[in-house]
């Protein structure tokens, strides 16, 4: 039914999501479906809702109406709007980043991904106890967490900022900590709040490299809510676009390029009345 | 049922100062979302300047209550709103766009630093003053207790009544009061819109205090002692009141206080006076934590 | 008023008077029903003093002062940007440097700890003064846990400190427990309370927790005043036992040994008081070495990480209600702790020691010293006991020159006087960056 894709091959499905806000609603009736192992990208002009979108899927809203399932490979269907904010992440791994980057400013950057790693760390510690007493088996599973971080840190170019407090990076060399703390959580979906948001053309190019490279490497799902288009366009596999909390088109970035309800949404009506009117009689 | 009246009168009388002193709060939440945890101390400082005032018009021979009344209140509520004015300057706009915790642990300080001067200016000990205004209404006697409206009472009611008239046309009506509250949705914007931001935030303690002022004089004159510890319990109960009608709402900190006043009143007497500080405080948590938005307050959504 | 006109051209002298005349006029304004006029009572009745030639000297200090601060302030900043222009040159090394003295200063003061009661050991005065401070450094660890790791401003930590007290006094004077029994269960206690009042105050953000705490710490007091039958009311607790040196009493002499007798010393009162003294010092070590290792555990970076931002531990699957309540537990515990060793010191207490003032000279160690800093909150412990014993009218103008500290400190370093931060873990040792 959506663009003819199977049941196995979505990890997230997104049914009459509704969420209002008083009398307005800033997601009306909007149904998804997230193909795993590609990028999917959530277009639409400013307030069409996509944060709110993300929110809802991250449990920090609970929606008013809809479900949001998660096809979790081992744990089976999860709602998450059922699960409490926390273990959307822990339980469900969709882990977000955000629209306003959102570190650990005083820590370091090594630090950042050892607290997204906290559940697993914090189990290991015996809540605590073992920590305390710096027993060997805690020892271990933090040389693992570190080793994991700096993994990432390596495959991120971000290893020789290890030791510096996140909040006195350069602001794009922020975006990419946040992704990479993101990814220490170990994601099935990773959800990107406008990650190129604030880059200058060549850091989003190699952050599309990255986000391809992420998909193809590292086997997970991408949901990418963008404004830059040169970054929607180029890596989505699928793109969603938005406006007044509706979903108005659905398809591949080629299919939404020439879409006249987007370009409508994009330019107002009358504007592209005219471009459209353009293009046909070109 | 004299009795239950006598408390309606005592706790609406308690609960028009609580308003007036929680409107301060409400106010400087309302611009700059952070309690002024100095403000109870405005209001005792104001009571001793009341303290100071009576005495020495009693020392130049002045026995008009009513010009009496008349020029402590103003002098206190010049003097006091200079304080409120030193009080942002010297401890809060420096802080303005810093963490959460330093204005308030800079607020706690300077309440501390407050009681601790006039400690030490005005000594530690009870201040009494003669009562001033004798006399009152019997409303009403059943089984031997008669029900008695002081005029004093009469008094603090009708100023609060008169000052949140002027207050509500001043905030909604005049330009200042429209400063205000665009400063209160969006300060960067009312600056971009040539608006003086620092001056309005400034006249905000001023006004603010000058209601603290007006509560320090009322409660001098009702209960006729005072001392450096007051501030810190009115405060509370003050900020209470703020919360419980929904903070940064005008009518809500006076609603609040009202609300706040009876239940002080009655349960002191129906239940236990020593006790009464400990209901003030479980309502404040049970608010908190079941109503943070008060009763007329806009509920806050949790930006991300 | 803007600096940056200031400067590139600096003000002329009138410029500068002016603007010291301004704060001179304010300073006279504020001045003159505190300082110039006070009332006292004469008689029966209170009459008006005038001090106008205080009030003149306060002006006149107020003008000087403005005058030298603004002057002061222009040097400052003229200084602060060469030197930043310098140090953007050669990074790195300085706060490498800074972390090896704060930690000799540390092992310093540990030393001097050890053998202080040695070197004093027939000055009552000085044990008592320098026991005074080792609670106060207990308890400003404590709270450390809570304002500086977490970043929850609890303003009712005397509560804690209280049920600590009360616990041991209760379980001591009417089940006949001892102080090293009733230690962890008083301990344990004050931790329950604590989770009681995280509980509710879990969705509350900083300055509501704030009013929350001071409220719980407000009731408690409220409760033990009026409470008479479990807590003795205002009267307090007294005759409350002193600790034991495994079961030998100091006292002169005792049908089962004393210590003095089964160490075959002639009896003094300096043994307890010395004896209280290492009492303290172990606990407070214990404390030290507990949050300094916690810090470096999951749950201390969780704590750092929620004062840091709370929405993103929730994001990366952190359960915030667990580290709060873990966070105001260890306080409340640690704060226990340090009531009972003050119980059982004092051998009395009322619920007189345990008011809002109390809290808050906690609270402003904890922040004086620089948040999360160990070494901080003793150097705070040790300038607030001190201050009062170098005379009266330092006593008189403890809580003054402490409440003008506390915005001092937030105007000028609002990560408090010793606010470097060591991270929990590094990738390269320190030192070998660039």
């Amino acid at each position: 039914m959506r663009a003819g894709m199977s049941a196995e091959n979505t990890i997230l499905s997104v049914e009459h999501l509704t969420m209002r806000f008083g009398g307005l609603a800033a997601i009306d009736d909007l149904s998804l479906a997230v193909p795993a192992g590609k990028i999917t990208g959530v277009i639409g002009p400013n307030g069409a809702g996509k944060t709110t979108f993300f929110n809802c899927l991250t449990g920090f809203y609970k929606p008013t109406e809809g479900v949001v399932s998660l096809n979790h490979p081992t744990r089976g269907a999860l709602r998450l709007a059922d699960l409490p904010s926390h273990q959307v992440a822990h339980v469900a791994q969709v882990v977000r980043t955000f629209q306003n980057i959102r570190l650990f400013p005083k820590m370091t950057v090594l630090e950042n991904l050892i607290v997204a790693q906290h559940n697993a760390l914090q189990k290991a510690s015996g809540f605590s106890l073992a920590g305390i007493l710096g027993l060997p088996s805690y020892r271990k599973a933090e040389q693992q967490a570190v080793a994991k971080a700096v993994d990432w840190l390596t495959r991120l170019n971000l290893i020789d900022k290890a030791d510096t407090p996140a909040g006195a990076l350069p602001y794009g060399t922020q975006r990419r900590v946040e992704i990479a703390r993101a990814l220490c959580v170990d994601p099935l979906l990773l959800c990107l709040d406008e990650p190129a948001a604030g880059l200058n053309p060549r850091e989003s190019g190699e952050l599309n490299e990255l986000l391809l490279r992420l998909v193809a490497d590292a086997k997970l799902t991408i949901l990418l809510i963008e404004h830059d288009m040169s970054v929607v366009m180029n890596v989505s596999d699928h793109i969603c676009v938005l406006n007044y909390g509706r979903k108005i088109a659905e398809g591949t970035p080629k299919q939404i390029q020439n879409d006249p309800n987007v370009i409508k949404a994009y330019l107002g009506e009358e504007d592209a009345d005219e471009l459209l009117h353009a293009e046909v009689s070109a | 049922m004299a009795l239950a009246l006598q408390q309606l009168i005592n706790g609406l009388t308690l609960g028009a100062v609580y308003g007036l002193i929680a409107i301060g709060y409400t106010m400087v939440y309302g611009i700059i979302g952070m309690i002024n945890f100095a403000h109870g101390d405005i209001y005792m400082v104001s009571a001793f300047i009341a303290v100071t005032g009576f005495t020495l018009l009693t020392a130049f021979g002045v026995t008009s209550v009513p010009f009496a009344l008349l020029v402590v209140l103003i002098v206190a509520v010049l003097f006091t709103s200079v304080y409120g004015w030193a009080v942002e300057r010297l401890a809060y706009r420096p802080l303005r766009g810093s963490t959460r915790l330093a204005p308030l642990i800079s607020a706690i300080g300077m309440s501390i630093f407050l009681q601790n001067m006039v400690q030490l200016t005005q000594g530690a000990r009870v201040k009494p003053i003669p009562p001033m205004i004798t006399g009152g209404i019997d409303v009403l006697t059943t089984d031997g207790f008669t029900a008695r409206l002081s005029y004093s009472q009469i008094l603090i009611v009708l100023v609060t009544v008169a000052l949140l008239a002027a207050f509500t046309w001043l905030i909604t009506r005049t330009s200042f009061g429209r400063q205000q509250r665009a400063c209160e949705q969006d300060r960067t914007m009312t600056a971009l819109l040539g608006i003086d931001v620092d001056r309005t935030i400034s006249l905000t303690f001023m006004l603010g205090a000058s209601l603290a002022a007006v509560a320090g004089v009322m409660v001098t004159m009702y209960y006729g002692v005072v001392d450096f510890y007051i501030g810190f319990v009115a405060g509370i109960k003050a900020f209470t009141a703020a919360v419980l009608g929904g903070i940064g709402s005008l009518p809500g900190a006076m609603l609040g206080g009202l609300i706040i006043g009876l239940i002080e009143a009655f349960w002191s007497n129906y239940l236990s006076a020593e006790y009464k500080d400990v209901a003030t405080f479980s309502i404040l948590i049970l608010v908190l934590m079941f109503r943070p938005s008060g009763l007329l307050g806009r509920p806050e959504v949790e930006k991300v | 008023m803007s600096p940056l006109v200031f400067a590139n051209n600096a003000p002329t002298l009138a410029e500068r008077c002016k603007d010291a005349a301004g704060i001179a006029l304010i300073a006279l304004l504020l001045g003159i029903p505190m300082i110039g006029l006070t009332t006292a009572d004469q008689g029966g009745s209170l009459q008006v003093l005038t001090r106008w030639p205080l009030l003149g000297a306060f002006v006149a200090a107020a003008f000087c002062g403005r005058l030298a601060l603004r002057y002061g302030l222009d040097m400052l900043k003229q200084r602060r940007q060469t030197r930043d222009r310098e140090a953007a040159a050669r990074p790195g090394k300085r706060g490498v440097r800074s972390i090896r003295i704060l930690e000799l200063t540390g092992w310093l003061a540990f030393g001097i700890a050890l053998v202080l009661p040695i070197l004093f050991s027939d000055n009552r005065y000085v044990v008592d003064t320098a026991t005074t401070v080792l609670i106060y450094v207990m308890l400003g660890w404590g709270l450390n846990v809570v304002v500086g790791l977490a970043g929850l401003l609890d303003l009712g930590h005397a509560a804690f400190y209280a049920v600590g007290a009360y616990a041991y006094a209760l379980l001591s004077t009417q089940f006949g427990w001892g102080f090293w029994t009733a230690l962890p269960v008083a301990g344990l206690t004050a931790a329950v309370f604590g989770l009681a009042l995280g509980w509710p105050s879990l969705r509350l953000r900083g300055d509501y927790l704030a009013i929350v705490t001071l409220g719980f710490g407000e009731i408690i007091r409220v409760v033990l005043t009026n409470w008479t039958d479990l807590s003795g009311g205002p009267n307090g607790i007294s005759s409350i036992p002193r600790p034991t040196f495994f079961g030998l009493p100091f006292v002169p002499s005792s049908d089962t040994g004393t210590f003095a007798s089964f160490f075959g010393l002639e009896f003094s009162p300096m043994h307890r008081i010395i004896f209280l003294y290492y009492v303290i010092l172990l606990l407070s070590l214990l404390t030290n070495v507990l949050v300094k290792r916690l810090r470096r555990l999951p749950i201390g970076r969780a704590w750092e990480a929620m004062r840091e931002d709370e929405i993103a531990c929730k994001a990366l699957g952190m359960n915030i209600t667990n580290v709060k309540l873990s966070a105001f537990a260890l306080g409340a515990m640690l704060g226990g702790v340090a009531g009972v060793f003050f119980a059982a010191r004092q051998g009395f207490i009322s619920p007189e020691s345990f008011t809002f003032n109390e809290s808050a000279i906690i609270l402003a160690i904890v922040v004086l010293g620089g948040m999360g800093s160990q070494l901080g909150v003793v150097l705070a412990s040790v300038v607030l006991v001190l201050l009062p014993e170098l005379g009266r009218d330092f006593a008189e103008y403890r809580m003054l020159l402490f409440g003008a500290a506390m915005i001092l400190i937030m105007v000028w370093r609002p990560g408090g006087i010793l606010s470097h931060r060591e991270p929990t873990l590094r990738h390269q040792p320190a030192g070998e960056q660039a």
